[in-house]
């Protein structure tokens, strides 16, 4: 099975008939081992209880980088091998990946109120996931500014490997404003620091988070194949009724129109 | 070579006659730095602080203004399908469109800022160093914004869709051009720092915007 077996859409959806049911369970099971181990794991000896946002944090953060280098990958298919699944897969992702996102940013901004008193914090890393933010929303608007989707797949995959080639570049220039404009950092937190009591149940919870991205973003793929097909059937649905009503005489116009108006 | 030099010499004198809307860049751009003292208040030594930032902020919006027509008009009267359709690079086409729209609406700008330095109570060299950042980073605005201005026209929708996929590409350039300038006038960086990154961004630019436009207007007008 490669990726060219998939490019065709049913037995893509036939395959993901199978795959997902199971997914969905590990992805079930694994988030609730995850959170029982995040709940059971002892409180920071500075930070309290607070500390346990950190295992929902720290995987959105992670997913929200990692869903646009998904959608990267799927742009060049677009551009690249021309791959016809590669551009479903681009779009589904947007919507999931600023969910991500923007669960990132709520997450931060509730644990920075109790640990640095404040929700919002012109951060280094704060303003970078938030410039991603604003860019995963101008791809979904430019994804919905054009009804013909393989033309609106074409632009969104140039903008998203822009983005892929500017995102370094953006991160790399917020961290020297920063260091700019305040040198006194508010948080560090080196990752091999970390104790393994709490190293473990936050793997655990990146795995399952992982899990449920792919998750989410098959059930997607299957709804925008399947949104597609709807879309073609009642095109080829209206241009049926408008041949009809251009052959048929004055008293079958009206009860066409009318066809055309309930779809 | 010889199309190329036409190409630039036909879109600098578009751009420049009546209609064009290279000077009404210039035009907006002073619109905006007078505006400012209405908002934070006649405060001249406040207004010297916030200055290079002002400038850097209404250049950044007025280059904006003026990319939506880089390619809209061309496709409106059918002469962008004869540049796709030549021999000549499209690469290298939309570089040159963008040289020519750099000269004629980029340019200005920058020499207009002197002139609204002294309305911001600049002196002699942080109105300097602001034009200087201004000329290395404004090639920077043109090149990225090309890539937004590319794919309006190949859907067909300009204006605010372009500004919200532009501006986020932005901010890098916002960010070195506003440090270097800062740097110059108040220290306690050195300018040569934050001035060579913001000439390697231009240069980032120069090279990825025209590929990245070329494709979207390749694969966007069939």
């Amino acid at each position: 099975m490669t990726l060219i077996d998939l490019a065709n859409p049913t037995r893509f959806l036939a395959l993901t008939a199978r795959v997902l049911p199971w997914l969905a369970a590990a992805t079930i099971a694994l988030l609730a081992i995850g959170l029982y181990q995040s709940a059971v794991a002892p409180d920071d000896y500075q930070q309290g209880a607070t500390v346990k946002i950190m295992f929902i944090h720290v995987p959105n953060a992670w997913l929200s980088m990692f869903v646009w280098g998904v959608m990267s990958i799927a742009s060049l298919g677009t551009l690249v091998w021309r791959h016809p699944l590669a551009d479903v897969a681009a779009k589904s992702a947007a919507p999931i990946g600023a969910a991500f996102t923007f669960l990132a940013l709520l997450t931060g901004s509730l644990w920075g109120r109790p640990m640095w008193g404040t929700y919002w914090e012109w951060d280094a890393r704060l303003t970078s996931v938030l410039i991603l933010f604003l860019m995963y929303l101008g791809l979904m608007a430019l994804w919905r500014a054009v009804d013909d989707p393989s033309r609106a797949a074409r632009a969104a995959a140039v903008l998203t490997l822009v983005g892929a080639i500017n995102l370094p570049i953006i991160k790399f220039s917020v961290d020297w404003w920063n260091t700019l404009h305040q040198p006194a950092s508010v948080m560090r937190m080196g990752g091999s620091a970390l104790d393994r009591s709490f190293l473990i149940p936050l793997l655990v919870m990146a795995i399952a988070f992982t899990l449920l991205f792919v998750t989410l973003h098959l059930a997607a793929m299957r709804n925008e194949i399947l949104r597609r097909r709807v879309r073609s059937l009642q095109m080829i649905q209206a241009s049926r009724i408008a041949f009809s009503s251009e052959m048929g005489a004055g008293s079958r116009e009206g009860n066409a129109s009318k066809e055309a108006g309930a779809a | 070579m010889t199309a190329l030099a036409a190409l630039i010499r036909r879109d600098i004198r578009i751009a420049l006659r009546v209609g064009g809307g290279a000077l009404i860049g210039v035009l907006f751009f002073l619109t905006v730095v007078v505006l400012m003292p209405f908002a934070v208040g006649p405060d001249l030594a406040l207004l010297s602080r916030l200055g290079p930032a002002i400038l850097w902020l209404g250049a950044l919006l007025a280059s904006l203004l003026t990319l939506d027509r880089l390619f809209m008009a061309d496709h409106e009267d059918g002469s962008l399908d004869l540049i796709t359709m030549s021999r000549t690079p499209l690469e290298l086409a939309c570089a040159a469109k963008a040289l020519a729209h750099w000269l004629a609406a980029g340019l200005p700008l920058i020499i207009a800022t002197p002139v609204l330095g002294l309305l911001l109570n600049l002196d002699m060299v942080a109105t300097g160093a602001v034009a200087l950042t201004l000329l290395a980073g404004t090639p920077a605005l043109t090149f990225t914004g090309m890539i937004g201005a590319a794919l309006a026209v190949t859907l067909h929708r300009g204006g605010l869709l372009m500004a919200v996929l532009v501006l986020p590409l932005s901010i890098p350039v916002l960010i070195f051009g506003v440090a270097a300038s800062q740097a110059a006038i108040v220290g306690p960086m050195s300018f040569g720092a934050p001035f060579s990154i913001l000439c390697a961004l231009s240069l980032v630019s120069l090279v990825v915007g025209p590929f990245a436009a070329a494709a979207s207007l390749k694969h966007g007008l069939d």
